[in-house]
């Protein structure tokens, strides 16, 4: 027996998260095998193709936006968990720190260099390899350090008078050199392999050039050699490559009466600008409906962009639109905002991060034919 | 070059490159080593639950869900036992057309199959977006 095709409405209604006034309901995902009785929702690569799609909104540098519709929350989810927790970037991991006579002490100053985000040729850091660190259990465990595994970084800075500083200058910054320090005066020194993988345009560099390490005086000084290696964020947050990784889903808005006059401007002032806009009633309209008959030439309210909707809910609150208005949100249009702190480009860590689950994926087969032998 | 760093050689011939090579393979290979996955106690060939060691929500839930998207399998959960414990338990009952190994490994390739189809639609959907951007700047 070929299996049953639910209706379009019925697909749809199943799309449908529904935000009612104080509740929100519908919110499982019903597309197993079984749940619906003799339709089919066995996974199929094809039909898993056809129905998935993506549009891109925003692809800079730093920041992407893009729709990824078609797609169950446990995997869109595990794309944005992997994208901030187990994509790997470098950053500085152990601070040796040959002399400090800074009055910011050795142990916070270690711990605002591991967060400066760093960048370099991407073609280096994907040759770099993890750095093992061992266990206290096995001595010797650790890796040997290479120009595959770390990179080294310098600091050394002392701050002078200013000789040809004006006399009633205040500012420290004239009055003296390298009174502050910023991420900028922080220097690679390539070993080995590096010199070719990050060379001029690739060296590693903090992203930010201008934040504020530390401030110095006359005669203190900071000199200190970092040892930068390749982790993850489950391990330190210094090691996501994101700022902030999220979705949320498309919000939907349907008008199930007509919402008309002034009734109409109090409905767009319910929701972000550009969300709700204003037409005037045609002829046609009230031809087709008789609830706007007699309304001819007056304002009714459509629903122009609900993308930019914050699903406040507003409009429930007022009595006027009771049973007017339904809100929702589609359970499979995730709307992706990834930011980059800058090591690798917005839209590559989301490639990152499909890679990232689909090796997770191959280790654990690897780990399954162990398990049969 | 800072006395702490021993570069392993600094000889860049193409024989060096292929023997970083090897090293990568194996120190994967390592990795892949630890990677166990644990039959618990009182399984038989159509329900089992297995533990992963070292994952947690991110693979738990999208392979859960890859499991439930296989008709023959009747039920498939995930939990982790406890949260200070990086382990995640896998539940499955098959009916008996497959036993529950089969049906894990299937949903494993499923799951590969999905990330496959992403990369190639994000990539063309992004490659066009940017084309489209670049002839917008220009225009």
């Amino acid at each position: 027996m070929a299996p049953l095709v639910p209706s379009h409405e019925e697909l749809e209604r199943r799309r449908m998260i529904d935000v009612n006034a104080e509740t929100v309901t519908n919110i499982p995902s019903t597309d197993f095998p079984g749940h619906w009785p003799g339709e089919s929702h066995e996974w199929s690569v094809d039909r898993f193709r056809d129905g998935f799609r993506v549009e891109f909104h925003q692809n800079k540098q730093f920041e992407a936006s893009f729709s990824l519709i078609g797609l169950d929350a446990s995997i869109a989810n595990a794309f944005r968990r992997i994208v901030m927790a187990e994509v790997p970037t470098l950053a500085i991991e152990w601070v040796y720190v040959h002399n400090n006579t800074s009055v910011i002490q050795d142990e916070v100053l270690a711990q605002r260099l591991g967060l400066i985000p760093l960048q370099g040729s991407v073609e280096g850091l994907n040759w770099m390899q993890w750095y093992n660190k061992g266990s206290e259990d096995e001595p010797g465990s650790a890796s040997e350090l290479a120009d595959y595994n770390t990179v080294v970084l310098r600091l050394d800075v002392e701050c002078t008078k200013n000789p040809n500083a004006a006399r009633d200058e205040t500012d420290p910054r004239k009055l003296y050199k390298n009174a502050h320090i910023y991420a900028k005066d922080i220097v690679f020194h390539p070993v080995g392999r590096q010199e070719q993988f990050f060379s001029d345009e690739g060296a590693i560099r903090a992203v930010h050039p201008d934040i504020l390490v530390a401030k110095l005086r006359p005669g203190q000084k900071i000199e200190m050699e970092m040892h930068c290696i390749k982790g993850i964020g489950a391990d330190h947050a210094k090691f996501s490559p994101v700022a902030t990784a999220t979705y949320r889903l498309m919000p939907d808005i349907k008008i199930l009466r007509p919402i008309i006059g002034e009734d109409a401007k109090k409905f767009a002032k319910c929701f972000p600008k550009g969300v709700i806009g204003l037409e005037s009633i045609t002829a046609e309209d009230e031809r087709e409906n008789a609830e706007y008959r007699g309304h001819s030439g007056e304002l009714k309210a459509v629903v122009r962009d609900a993308f930019n909707d914050t699903v406040s809910r507003e409009c429930l609150r007022h009595e006027e639109f009771q049973g007017k208005v339904k809100l929702g949100r589609f359970r499979d249009h995730f709307i992706f905002n990834i930011e980059s702190t800058g090591q690798f480009d917005s839209d590559i860590l989301f490639l990152e991060s499909v890679k990232v689950l689909k090796l997770k994926c191959a280790r654990w087969k690897r780990g399954l034919t162990d398990l049969l032998r | 070059m800072p006395s702490s760093v021993h570069s392993q050689d600094n000889d860049q011939s193409m024989l060096d490159a292929q023997a970083q090579n090897q090293e990568h393979i194996e120190q994967d290979e390592s990795v892949l080593e630890q990677k166990r996955i644990v039959v618990l106690p009182g399984a038989t060939d159509t329900a089992a639950s297995f533990q992963f060691e070292g994952e947690g929500h991110t693979l738990g839930n999208a392979l859960r869900y890859a499991i439930m998207k296989n008709p023959e399998v009747e039920f498939c959960g995930y939990t982790i036992p406890h949260p200070s414990e990086s382990k995640m338990n896998i539940r499955i009952q098959t009916y008996d057309s497959t036993t529950a190994v089969e049906a894990l490994e299937k949903g494993l390739d499923t799951l590969m199959e999905l990330c496959d189809v992403v990369t190639d639609k994000f990539t063309t959907a992004r490659d066009t977006f940017n084309a489209e951007q670049a002839d917008r700047m220009e225009s």
